[in-house]
């Protein structure tokens, strides 16, 4: 944001106080997860660190963080009764203190779990005005910031795979502004995750999860 | 981008009229958006800010810790004070937006959320005094951005990387430009209210109690919106700030980068380590887990 800075990054965000990173900035990681889980769970188990465990409560991180979990925007007004509105949604929610380890101060762990049991822990951190990382997906280390869409790719290792998503991608006009790929172990799960300019389509989508050794694809809209 | 030096932006002034226009301008060249549609934009936030405005000043937002809330309604309701009505309009607005900001209501962060009410303070009074019509309000917002925008560029706009004459300076600074052209005066006059008023708050430490964005960064938006309006009568009558905008900005960077992390948001040193700082911190801020 710092390289490209609007008007409305100077006046805005509009955005439910008291802090663009414990709360505007803790919203878009509820959103970021919600995203990439794919589905509204059941349960999160929500571990806070550094900052975010001290002066979490007074800034209402925990209000936010739920409030992202339910889908709501960094301007909603109903952050504030968010623990309400997971219970009436049947979201089970807790917070723990945690040590996180060398992570920036302002760093949540997120464990969610469906009603039939899918497991998947998101860490992210807020680093700044409301911008984010997120920057592990279960054991995998990311950087999806939710500035642009994200594709997210789970493969399994072996030679061709980055070369067919690639093209799928260049076939529907989905520029590609950066890419990562890691992997448990060579030639065992891995997971592509890459910032499209334009948002994929679902025909392109439905392509990349045909392709020879992809076991899911995941589409994470900017937050 | 934002323009990068106030120079730029005073250039782009004498070709658009005036520095509000030239920030739309701008921002209608980069975006590639309608100039109506940035009016629109600019003022929906307006909109934001007087609504949150009025819901401080009715009294009610109350934080979660306890620490604020009420004095937007205290100052309000006092008979007209020693520098008059529009002096206490300003200082009360100020304080409802960082009350409602602790309340966890809704505000612009303009330029951050513990220095939302320097802004709306200094406008909706200034506007008020003048009768100003909606346009050249809109405008002014726009001319506060730009200022923002400079002082992104040449030094930063938060209390962890430069204290808190980041934030609330930085407001005030704004504020100040934008009271200026609100009021007639020309850019170069806006440039050495944005100066005066900077320079007034130059090396101000970020400490805030228990961490929360309460005390004093809620009295601080009040204190900021003063300091705004003095910048502003000076830069009208004349009054010249011999360092450039730029220069000064620049300074407030160096100064920042120059501010133990003890002064910049971390609770360590300050107010928020005086005896009674750290009594209500430890009174007002159980951990998250402790509360269930």
């Amino acid at each position: 944001m710092a390289n490209q800075r609007s008007l409305f990054d100077i006046i805005g965000p509009v955005m439910i106080g008291p802090s663009s990173s414990h709360t505007a900035g803790a919203v878009r990681l509820g959103e970021l997860a919600l995203a990439i889980f794919g589905e509204r769970p059941a349960e999160a188990a929500i571990e806070l660190h550094g900052s975010f465990a001290s002066t979490g409560r007074g800034h209402g991180t925990d209000l936010a963080l739920t409030a992202g979990l339910l889908g709501m925007t960094p301007d909603d007004p109903g952050i504030r009764t968010a623990l309400e509105a997971a219970r009436a949604a049947d979201l089970r929610v807790t917070f723990t203190d945690a040590d996180l380890g060398e992570v920036h101060p302002n760093t949540a762990r997120i464990t969610l779990r469906s009603g039939g049991g899918r497991v998947v822990v998101v860490q992210g951190s807020s680093v700044g005005g409301a911008d984010v990382i997120l920057t592990r997906i279960d054991d995998f280390d990311v950087a999806i910031s939710g500035e642009l869409p994200v594709l997210i790719v789970e493969h399994h290792d072996q030679p061709g795979v980055i070369a067919a998503v690639s093209q799928i991608l260049a076939r529907h006009d989905a520029n590609v502004a950066s890419m990562e790929v890691s992997r448990e172990m060579r030639g065992a799960r891995a997971l592509m995750v890459l910032e499209t300019d334009q948002p994929v389509d679902d025909a392109a989508v439905g392509e990349v999860a045909q392709a020879s050794a992809v076991t899911s694809v995941r589409v994470v809209p900017a937050v | 981008m934002a323009y990068g030096s106030f120079a730029e932006l005073l250039a782009a002034a004498d070709e658009n009229g005036s520095l509000g226009e030239a920030a739309v301008a701008r921002e209608c060249a980069e975006s590639g958006t309608a100039r109506t549609d940035i009016f629109t934009r600019l003022d929906v936030a307006l909109r934001v800010m007087e609504d949150a405005v009025a819901e401080g000043l009715t009294g009610t937002a109350r934080s979660r810790s306890g620490l604020t809330g009420g004095d937007a309604a205290r100052v309000a309701s006092r008979a007209p004070g020693l520098a008059g009505p529009h002096f206490d309009r300003a200082i009360a607005a100020a304080l409802a937006v960082g009350e409602v900001n602790a309340a966890m209501g809704r505000i612009v962060a303009a330029p951050t959320g513990g220095a939302s009410g320097v802004l709306p303070g200094v406008l909706l009074a200034v506007s008020e005094r003048l009768n100003a019509p909606r346009e050249k309000l809109v405008l002014a917002l726009a001319t506060a951005g730009a200022i923002g925008g400079v002082i992104a560029a040449r030094a930063a706009l938060s209390g962890a990387a430069a204290g808190c004459q980041a934030e609330i300076g930085s407001g005030a600074a704004m504020a100040a430009a934008a009271a200026v052209e609100l009021a007639g005066g020309t850019p170069a006059q806006a440039g050495h209210a944005a100066s005066l008023a900077l320079q007034g708050l130059l090396g101000l430490a970020c400490d805030p109690v228990g961490g929360l964005v309460e005390v004093p960064c809620v009295a601080r938006n009040a204190t900021g919106s003063a300091v705004a309006l003095a910048a502003a009568e000076m830069a009208l009558a004349g009054v010249a700030f011999p360092i450039p905008f730029d220069e000064v900005a620049a300074a407030m960077g160096s100064v920042g980068r120059s501010l133990p992390p003890s002064l910049r948001e971390t609770a360590l040193g300050g107010l928020a380590v005086t005896p009674t700082g750290k009594r209500l911190a430890s009174r007002s801020s159980p951990r998250i887990d402790e509360e269930r």
